[in-house]
């Protein structure tokens, strides 16, 4: 059972097409057509399932089927798959898609929700084809909630009510501990060298946009150092590569200088917007260096691979460094060529830790608590998973 | 208000944000494009805020003749050379092309200089290794001989080295074997304590925990 | 002398480097390259595709990041060409379809497809570069169409053939990640893998793979290249020489010089310790 493609079969149209379409419309894989001497027919694709995909906004279906058996590797000439698609379970099939040979299943995503469609799956080998019953119907639907994503929502909720707990709690005056931070305690004794030296600091708050928590955190942080540079009264310069950045930390540091009673000290200038681009941005800030010689050099937000051409000219200046971020791969070498680096998520607790602000604090113990429970669903993980009683891992995956 | 409205969009944008990952439902499901979508506008503007904001810095510059006022004349010279051609010479829209003036100085200007600035990295990671890989510590020892097996292993001359050594053991393979279990471990640490991290802060920008960033304590 | 030493002053290692980097371009001589099996597996997954499969090229990087980059580009796409696998290449990053027509340049430049060069809407399609980072991902996940309506040379993207039954990752047999950095291979595992379930190889630099080797493990990625050494093996692999083995010389003296370094630096450091 099959049906030829090719030019054969048009010498005996238009004789035959009107029969073979009359016998195609209603029976759509028993046609009888003269084989194609080189090659058989394939067998049809079987067990087709078509179903509304789920956890979706509609408007789509998704159609599964097992191969055909002449669908292996060795058969070059297996060409793949076609889908067509019916409101009708006998008439009025059109194709839709194509799979290649291998795969078996395809979304059509160009239903009406709540129209039944009737899918068939043709098998295409050569110039051959056969074809699957029809399978559905099935019609598509949108979903209120994502049931695939229900881990992430508890996980969601149990970190964050935690942390709004936490917080709660600092905020009626519980004592929290948090940890020395070397990097941040050498900020006071940074921005005091560059004052005694009488030279400038300079704050880089990374390579991208307010859109990145990284930068919002190193804005923050930038926000205290502006406090110490107006008590002390040391000159600060902070060179951005994004013009939001520049308006957010004009903001910042005004507002710190006003806060500090020294309005007059702070100018517009002092933070100046260089390019978007990367390597640009770098090779400025490197003609900054060399030809200012700052005392201190702040890096702190999200870096890419200008973060050493940054530190090492930094280095090589004589200034001292202080530098954070959250980008892993950039790590390595802020640690090589500079004094402090604040590592991944200390970047973070950088403004509750120097603010000292109970309600800060109490957000960085929601955050231990959370990594506690990470801690715990790794060892449990490792246990269940290594005695096979359980894939552990199912639990995590987010759809 | 000049806190509070603020306060209040970075809320709705949030909660929005965090309720569209988990209702696929219209209209949640066109929320996040669409928020994306004026993400995007209001960056495509910034970029004339910044262009006017260094066009002013460094003419300022040039009119006080401040200190090193002469390269505030490359700096402005750099910008016209691409912006004129560009806007005006490379057809229009289409001033990607092969072939444009634009394009010409992307290949043979922008091009080189980014990918000089790019090849720095290889000469710095080999002066700040001669500084920071010394084995003053224990732990310094235990990097510093990581940093040996994977710069060697790396490179085909590592397994030329240690071809006298059993299989398994050969510089590529123990470098593969770094990379793999110590490097990934560290890595993952990392990465959990910075998404947490991430959510924490995120949370504390919803709430209105954390005002800093516009300009408040 | 040893004090000396210590201070030494870094032009003086980047003299040593240049030289290191230089002289091995003009020596010739060859070198075992060993396959990692994060690479291997890349290799393994394009073998078990069958011919006129679908592979999703995206160019995340730009020129600084293509002399590491664009020779693993140009190593799979002739792979993919020679076993009549169908490209399609789009790019998260401004300069990323422009990198692929380099990479196709390259291609039809090399005699084995003088006869048979890889054609337009047959071979390869260019969808050009689209903005809006990880959410472009998102959107290729319901509509390829709808989130590139226009090809890198203008042409409407339902007009073109071999567009055709190409919907979303589902009709996508493998996708090849190339990046440099944001939006790359980690924006591409949480959305085209975590949620759409496509099959991912990536190509990294060398500064950025240690980020994505958590992903191999856990079997989000289907393979992982980083930086010139990755891209020598997949040379190998698909036996195709070029720019990443003959510049695996420079590579190799540019460690040892580092290595030779960190020796003196070393012993320097103990010397003058011990006075």
């Amino acid at each position: 059972m099959g049906i030829a493609r090719d030019s054969s079969i048009i010498r005996f149209a238009p004789v035959l097409s009107f029969l073979i379409l009359a016998i195609f419309q209603i029976i759509p894989s028993q046609a009888a057509i003269p084989e194609d001497p080189a090659f058989g027919y394939p067998a049809p694709p079987a067990n087709v399932v078509a179903k509304d995909i789920p956890n979706d906004a509609g408007k789509s279906i998704i159609i599964n089927w097992d191969l055909s058996p002449d669908d292996i590797k060795e058969n070059k000439k297996f060409i793949g798959y076609e889908i067509l698609r019916s409101t009708s379970s006998d008439t009025g099939f059109v194709i839709i898609g194509s799979a290649t040979a291998g795969s078996s299943q395809l979304s059509d995503n160009e239903t009406v929700d709540g129209v039944f469609y009737y899918y068939i799956v043709r098998a295409v080998m050569g110039s051959m084809f056969s074809e699957s019953p029809p399978a559905g119907p099935a019609a598509s639907s949108q979903q209120w909630f994502h049931l695939g994503r229900i881990n992430t929502l508890i996980a969601l909720l149990v970190i964050s009510i935690s942390i709004v707990w936490y917080i709660e709690r600092a905020k009626k005056g519980e004592k929290l501990f948090i940890r020395k931070i070397a990097g941040l305690e050498a900020v006071d004794e940074a921005v005091g060298r560059a004052t005694e030296m009488g030279k400038k600091i300079f704050y880089v708050p990374g390579t991208q946009d307010m859109d990145n928590v990284q930068t919002i955190a190193g804005v923050t942080i930038l926000g205290r150092v502006a406090r110490l540079t107006a008590q002390y009264e040391t000159p600060l310069e902070v060179p951005v590569s994004r013009s939001l950045v520049m308006v957010t930390a004009r903001e910042v540091v005004k507002e710190a200088y006003l806060n500090s009673g020294r309005p007059d000290a702070y100018s517009d200038s002092m933070v100046y917007y260089l390019t978007d681009d990367q390597f640009g941005y770098a090779a400025g800030i490197e003609g900054l260096f060399v030809r200012e010689k700052p005392a201190t050099v702040f890096y702190m937000g999200a870096f890419y691979a200008e973060s050493l051409i940054l530190a090492e000219t930094g280095n090589s200046v004589g200034a001292i460094q202080i530098a954070g971020t959250a980008m892993p791969a950039q790590l390595p070498f802020f640690i090589a060529a500079c004094d402090y680096t604040l590592i991944g998520e200390e970047l973070f607790a950088a403004s509750a830790y120097l603010s000292k602000e109970p309600k800060l604090l109490g957000s960085l113990k929601g955050q231990d608590f959370g990594k506690l429970c990470i801690l715990l669903a790794i060892m449990l993980g490792v246990i269940i998973q290594t005695s096979g009683l359980y894939d552990f891992t199912k639990l995590f995956i987010v759809r | 208000m000049r806190r509070e409205i603020p306060l209040i969009i970075t809320a709705i944008v949030g909660f929005t944000y965090i309720i569209q990952f988990f209702v696929p439902h219209w209209p949640f499901n066109i929320l996040e494009g669409l928020l994306t979508s004026w993400m995007l506008i209001i960056f495509a503007f910034a970029i004339w805020l910044g262009a006017l904001n260094l066009l002013k810095v460094s003419l300022d510059k040039i009119s006080k003749r401040s200190r090193d006022w002469p390269y505030a004349i490359i700096t402005i010279a750099g910008f016209l050379m691409i912006a004129i051609p560009g806007f005006l010479f490379s057809g229009g829209r289409r001033f990607q092309d092969p072939g444009t003036a634009f394009d010409y100085i992307y290949q043979n200007v922008y091009s080189p200089l980014s990918s000089t600035m790019f090849a720095m990295l290889a000469f710095y990671v080999a002066s700040a290794s001669y500084r920071a890989f010394r084995a003053r510590t224990k732990e310094a020892t235990l990097l510093l001989l990581a940093a040996f097996f994977v710069m060697l292993g790396r490179v085909p001359i590592g397994d030329v080295l240690s071809s006298f050594l059993p299989e398994g053991f050969r510089m590529s393979q123990m470098a593969d074997w770094i990379m793999n279990y110590p490097q990934t471990a560290g890595q993952r640490a990392i990465m959990i304590g910075i998404a947490l991290g991430i959510v924490s802060t995120s949370l504390r920008l919803i709430l209105g925990i954390e005002r800093s960033h516009l300009g408040g304590e | 002398m040893f004090d000396k030493l210590l201070k030494i002053d870094r032009r003086i290692i980047f003299i040593f480097v240049a030289l290191a980097l230089i002289v091995p371009m003009f020596l010739t001589i060859t070198q075992h390259i060993s396959v990692s099996p994060e690479v291997q597996i890349i290799y393994d997954t394009l073998k078990g595709l069958q011919p006129g499969s679908k592979v999703l090229m995206a160019f995340d990087y730009d020129p600084p990041s293509a002399p590491e980059l664009q020779p693993m580009a140009v190593a799979i796409l002739k792979y993919c060409f020679k076993n009549n696998l169908k490209v399609y290449i789009i790019g998260l990053w401004p300069q990323g379809p422009m990198q692929a027509n380099m990479a196709i340049d390259n291609v039809i430049s090399d005699p084995t497809f003088k006869d048979n060069p890889p054609i337009y809407d047959k071979d390869y399609v260019n969808l050009g570069f689209m903005s809006g980072n990880e959410l472009v991902i998102q959107g290729m996940g319901s509509s390829f169409l709808h989130t590139f309506p226009r090809d890198y040379l203008g042409k409407p993207t339902h007009q073109l053939e071999m567009m055709k039954g190409v919907n979303n990752f589902s009709n996508i047999d493998f996708i090849v990640n190339l990046s440099a950095g944001y939006p790359g291979t980690v924006e591409w595992v949480l959305f085209a893998v975590d949620r759409f379930h496509a099959k991912l190889a990536a190509g990294n630099t060398a500064v950025q793979a240690p980020q994505v080797y958590p992903y191999v493990h856990a079997g989000q990625l289907s393979g992982l290249a980083g930086g010139l050494k990755g891209a020598a093996e997949l040379e190998k692999l698909v036996g195709f020489y070029g720019k990443g083995t003959k510049f695996m010389l420079s590579q190799s003296f540019a460690h040892m010089i580092v290595i030779v370094f960190i020796i003196v630096g070393n012993a320097a450091y103990f010397i003058t310790r011990k006075k």
